[in-house]
């Protein structure tokens, strides 16, 4: 059994030891490098640009501008394509703009032969600029004499829904309805290894890009539509990748190394993001302002949820409106007995454009949900923990939104188990009423996600198994390893379902298009879903063919016969050895007359979709003089269906709950309202949390087993990231009496909300 | 790779006094931390430069035969804080500059650069301020000593002439005997951060008394800067609850702070009050006294 | 453009190179085939070139190479020895501290600074945290590195 042990992760080595190769780590002879010029204005149009002083530079070869790029505008969403017109991402950008939209754009690019040769002569273009107005909030944007940052207008696209039942008739029948204002940051991913990509041509027709890219697929077809070329003259290659929480399911840089290698004669080019571009000029996630209703009945029934809620897109659409419907969406699994009304607006603005980020607009939607349901549970005067537990889904709920029954939900048992972990009920008694200048409280949280992206998008995932000479096994996937073990749990599972044990699976992290089976890649926690029956299928495939080469070997009928521990053995009794692996994959590959090479290629669609549950519990204290926060002990409970990896599985969610206290205490991209400067684009600024901003995270499992799935499980990668920050927010409200509304709660935020409840 | 135009390894104190007398858009170049993130950001004024790295001779931290504790221009701040001779008779200067940014920073930086190059958050300051370090100062007309109190004259700016070279801190006995002394760095992280506020205390007690109050702030005026007047008001009074409220009171009128895009005037101020009466205390408390 | 020639070991092995005084230390390691020594910033933020300068750990971003002339450089390449990883590395294995890995190479290089550091006694958690201060990692939160370094050092009961 391979499944649900911990063994060794597949890439650990190569990485403790600095072998694992990224992006950078590829050098080519004669590569050049490449620096865009960026607008110092939040939003305008260039009037003039001048390159002399950049070309005479010593090393420089060249400089394009937005008069030299293809006249093709694009979408760089991360998205599968999709056959519906209408679910085509937002195409509104060009390789290079004339109109700027945000402080960072990109209106011209150096190629030099070396880095600090591109960057000087990228600093000697001038650039004028016309500037125009700036919006930057949701107010300014959405104002009737706002700027058009393009010309469609500036709103994107809205939509609501109201499922459940009636709205207002489920707050008319409530005891109590409480109402609040909610509002998320701009955060940013700040995986360690920025974005960067090259490319070179291999003859005149096929360019190679490698990438740090969490879709290469995806990225593939978008070089191909940004360049007006067919999609099959572009090779995409993915080595190890430094993370990428969804900002490197956006195609930022490949096109445009694609084309600087064309315009360079093949020439290898690398596009390489320092920090400070990477934070401003790849993606963040979306800010948001919403408003929450939540009616409840005394005895604690939940009747109805109403959330309003309006998304920053910033300069360029990218994921757009799919982040709050897909927000929206996934949180109807949470509670699904009572009417759900939910209306989205998304928007441009000439900020940093915002796409996709761990969760996908889920941490935006469930921090004002859960922080309406800890003013709900006050206000009725019910234990926080207790009306979750009343109201959240069961196993055989419907979800009223896609109609669909919810075939595994353990939310129940995780507040349970949160609940008894933190020691709720003492500790509830002996925090009550804080006074003082530090006072404790306890929060909670639960939140409801889904496992890819069905129905919305299609959901195809490739794996090819190769028995080698030596009766191991090579394993091609077109999902991709960023950090989250993916490559480890995928061995675990052809390695269940195949019979041979583990270190004999070798998996191959590098994907490369031309070679790659299909799939689109990492994102929406859909992989470990999406991608175990594809394997499945396969491995079962493959014993099929090498059980049947075992029966032209030995003449024994192939249906008495299984493969367990690397060895074809007796079905009923495992212990008498027929043949040992090894011997079949020689025979196969090399005797004169029969067999061949045994591999299984097999593409498959997954037609369900799964919602994952958990919560978090928080017991922390503030100092209240001095605006400060400080967790004492914080918990996250995951349903995730049968853990494939426990130890992985902690992993995953010990850096979404790290990532979440980021978000609800540290984190946030400061832009100038009036200029759309962003103050803060450096690690020093942008205050990601260090080893001591962290405090000891736990987690625990609840393991209910997925039908639908292939081995039981459901999606854990981007969850933990969801449900910290509103528990952290009740919890707060628990010490003080004060609910802060919005993230992050740094000590100015609290400062502000303190001071105007008069407590410091 | 770094947008130096010019590098010049001095060979001794001299040769760096020289070379930077020399050529007036020459720099020092001590740690590295800071001028090269400058070079990073592509800065011009920090292409020329003088690199001291190699004059061990400022690196020393001892206490010379008068009691007076010398601290090496060049000494890292890993260096400071694990000395003996620093945690033992100015153990508030140890403990400043451990709170810079992280391990690695700290084994490369100085406190030499931290001062020099006249940051108003510099982590070392407030402690300097209430020792009322001297600043030892090669110049191509030979030595000098300016106190730390008026070397700073505005922000990112401090007293050094084109041609001076910091060699040492020297912290004399009436400066640190008999006095407690703490430091709060108030910042947005516990570590790899900037001051939003930095405060330092140094108290001496006077039997159950405040004997002498000297308190210092960064971030809280256009330089790093004492307290004169809470100092005054702090003079002899009891160890209670109320001193500290009235020094925190009286602070009010001795800083500056501005509202910035990192925080407004008012949450300074606000911090800078509680600060006040935490920092005192702590001070108070190292010196012996009971609240 | 400056040249300048250095001689210095990296994992115990001897080099001299002609290099360009404009040149990080890890600029020049890189080029020299050391591709564990990673940029996440280039301004000492996030330690992921962290590699140790005679044993005590810099920002290798932040350090000119002419700096590193006669100078002993060990990077996490040096540290697995025929085959056999350092206890650091071994210990970043089993605890499951590795995600991306990005962050992985100047973490090991941290914590076998602090381990040596603090051969002869006991540690705390806290202690743990402030010594790994400088080094960011995005993945992990963290829980796991700590727990990667408590296997190998002499923990302290906590009170
Ligand atoms: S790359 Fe050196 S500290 Fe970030
Ligand atoms: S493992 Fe990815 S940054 Fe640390």
């Amino acid at each position: 059994m391979a499944v649900g042990k911990s063994p060794v992760r597949k890439d650990a080595v190569a990485k403790v030891t600095g072998k694992a190769r990224y992006t950078d780590d590829f050098i080519m002879p004669g590569m050049l490098h490449a620096k865009y010029v960026r607008s110092p204005v939040g939003h305008g149009i260039v009037k003039s640009l001048d390159a002399k002083e950049a070309l005479a530079l010593p090393g420089v070869e060249a400089v394009f501008t937005y008069e030299d790029v293809p006249d093709i505008v694009y979408a760089t969403a991360g998205h599968p394509f999709s056959l519906e017109v209408d679910h085509q991402d937002v195409a509104d950008r060009k390789l290079l703009t004339k109109h700027v939209r945000y402080h960072g754009d990109e209106v011209a690019i150096v190629v030099a032969r070396d880095p600090l040769t591109a960057e000087e002569a990228a600093r000697k273009v001038k650039v004028e600029y016309e500037e125009f107005p700036v919006c930057v909030t949701h107010e300014a944007a959405l104002a009737h004499d706002a700027p058009k940052i393009h010309a469609g207008g500036n709103v994107i696209k809205s939509h609501s829904f109201e499922v459940g039942g009636n709205l207002d008739q489920a707050l008319s029948e409530s005891d109590v309805v409480v109402e609040g204002e909610f509002k998320t940051p701009v955060v940013q991913h700040c995986h360690m290894e920025n974005h960067t990509a090259y490319a070179y041509m291999d003859d005149h027709e096929h360019i190679v890009v490698v990438s740090s890219t969490q879709i290469p697929h995806i990225c593939r077809r978008i070089v191909g539509e940004a360049l007006g070329i067919s999609w099959g003259r572009v090779r995409v290659i993915k080595p190890y990748i430094g993370g990428g929480f969804g900002n490197k399911q956006d195609v930022v840089l490949e096109p445009m190394a694609a084309f600087l290698t064309m315009k360079m004669d093949g020439a290898p080019v690398k596009l390489e993001l320092n920090r400070e571009e990477c934070l401003v000029s790849t993606r963040t996630r979306h800010s948001t302002k919403s408003r929450c209703r939540i009616g409840a009945t005394r005895d604690g029934a939940l009747k109805g949820i109403d959330l309003d809620l309006v998304s920053n897109t910033g300069a360029y659409a990218s994921h757009g409106h799919s982040i709050p419907s897909a927000g929206g969406a996934k949180s109807v699994n949470l509670y699904p007995r009572n009417v759900v009304k939910y209306s989205a607006l998304t928007h441009y603005a000439n900020i940093p454009s915002a796409g996709a980020m761990r969760a996908y607009g889920s941490p935006q939607v469930i921090f004002a949900i859960e922080s309406a349901m800890e003013d709900a549970a006050r206000a009725i005067g019910m234990d926080s923990v207790d009306f979750r537990i009343r109201n959240v889904a069961r196993e055989q709920d419907v979800n009223p939104l896609s109609q669909k029954k919810i075939s595994s939900a353990g939310i129940c048992e995780c507040l349970e188990k949160g609940r008894k972990m933190i020691g709720w009920d003492e500790k509830r008694k002996q925090y009550a009423d804080q006074t003082g200048d530090v006072r404790r409280g306890l929060g909670v949280a639960c939140f409801s996600y889904g496992s890819g992206t069905y129905p919305v998008c299609v959901e195809i995932a490739g794996c090819r198994l190769i028995l080698n000479q030596d009766g191991s096994v090579h394993m091609q996937l077109g999902a991709t390893e960023i950090g989250q073990g993916s490559d480890t749990a995928f061995a675990q599972m052809a390695a269940e379902t195949l019979g041979v044990d583990y270190d004999k699976i070798h998996v191959v992290s590098t994907q490369d298009t031309d070679v790659s089976p299909f799939d689109t890649g990492a994102y929406a926690s859909r992989q470990s879903y999406v991608v175990a029956p594809a394997i499945r299928k396969a491995a079962l495939e493959l014993k099929r063919k090498i059980l049947g080469h075992v029966r032209e070997m030995t003449g024994k009928a192939a249906e008495g016969m299984t493969i367990a521990g690397g060895k074809i053995v007796n079905q009923n009794r495992p212990e008498r050895v027929v043949l040992d692996l090894a011997e079949v994959a020689i025979d196969a590959y090399y005797h004169k007359q029969r067999g061949g090479q045994l591999t299984a290629d097999v593409s498959h669609k997954t037609r369900t979709n799964a919602p994952s549950y958990g919560c978090t519990f928080v017991d922390l204290e503030v100092d209240v003089p001095m605006c400060k926060v400080k967790i004492n002990q914080i918990i996250n409970v995951h349903d995730a269906g049968v853990i494939i990896h426990p130890l992985l599985a902690e992993g995953q969610v010990h850096g979404g709950m790290g990532m979440a206290v980021g978000m609800a205490l540290f984190e946030e991209l400061l832009i100038d309202p009036k200029s759309g400067w962003v103050h803060n684009s450096n690690l020093l600024d942008y205050k990601i949390p260090t080893f001591v901003d962290i405090p000891n995270l736990e987690c625990a499992f609840v393991e209910t087993v997925e039908p639908t799935s292939a081995y039981g499980h459901k999606s854990l990668g981007e969850p933990p990231i969801i449900s910290p920050a509103p528990a952290i927010r009740n919890a707060i409200l628990d010490a003080t009496g004060v609910a802060v509304n919005e993230a992050p709660m740094t000590p100015k935020v609290l400062f502000r909300h303190f001071s105007q409840a008069g407590i410091i | 790779m770094f947008p130096i135009e010019k590098h010049h390894m001095a060979t001794s104190i001299e040769d760096a006094v020289r070379a930077l007398a020399e050529d007036e858009t020459s720099q020092v170049i001590a740690g590295g931390t800071d001028v090269l993130i400058r070079l990073h950001e592509g800065h011009g004024d920090y292409r020329n430069l003088v690199d001291i790295n190699k004059l061990d001779e400022l690196r020393e931290i001892r206490m010379d035969e008068e009691g007076n504790v010398l601290i090496g221009a060049l000494a890292s701040f890993t260096e400071i804080l694990e000395h003996d001779v620093i945690r033992k008779h100015v153990p508030v200067i140890g403990e400043s500059v451990n709170t810079v940014g992280g391990p690695q920073v700290r084994n490369r930086g100085t406190m030499g650069g931290n001062i020099c190059n006249g940051a108003v958050s510099a982590d070392s300051a407030c402690a300097a301020l209430v020792h009322e370090v001297d600043l030892v100062i090669q110049s191509p007309e030979g030595e000098r000593v300016e106190s730390i109190i008026g070397f700073h004259t505005g922000p990112g700016r401090v007293s050094l002439k084109q041609g001076d070279l910091l060699k040492h801190f020297r912290v004399r006995p009436g400066n640190y005997k008999g006095f407690g002394a703490s430091y709060y760095k108030y910042a947005m992280r516990e570590a790899m951060d900037i001051a939003t506020i930095g405060c330092a205390a140094a108290v001496k007690l006077n039997g159950e008394k405040i004997g002498e109050l000297r308190l210092a702030y960064t971030v809280s005026a256009p330089t790093p800067i004492r307290c004169a007047g809470a100092e005054e008001v702090a003079k002899g009074k009891p160890l209670t609850q109320e001193t500290l409220a009235e020094i925190a009171k009286a602070v009010e009128a001795d800083v500056r702070p501005r509202t910035s895009w990192r925080a407004s005037m008012e949450f300074r101020l606000h911090v800078i009050r509680t600060l006040a009466q935490r920092v005192t205390r702590q001070a108070a408390e190292r010196a012996g006294g009971t609240f | 453009m400056q040249k300048q020639t250095i001689s210095l070991t990296v994992n115990d092995k001897k080099f001299t190179l002609d290099i360009d005084v404009r040149q990080s230390l890890a600029d020049v390691l890189r080029k020299q085939g050391f591709t564990s020594v990673k940029q996440g910033c280039g301004v000492g933020e996030c330690g992921a070139c962290t590699v140790l300068v005679d044993d005590m750990a810099v920002d290798s971003c932040i350090y000119l190479a002419v700096w590193a002339d006669n100078k002993k450089v060990r990077t996490t390449e040096g540290e697995c020895r025929n085959g056999k990883l350092s206890p650091v590395q071994q210990a970043y294995v089993d605890a499951g501290a590795v995600q991306c890995g990005f962050c992985t190479p100047g973490l090991v290089m941290t914590t076998t600074s602090f381990l040596e550091r603090n051969r002869d006694r006991k540690v705390t958690r806290e202690e743990i945290r402030t010594g790994h201060a400088g080094n960011l990692c995005r993945c992990t939160g963290y829980e796991t590195i700590v727990k990667a370094v408590e296997k190998i050092v002499d923990v302290a009961e906590e009170e």
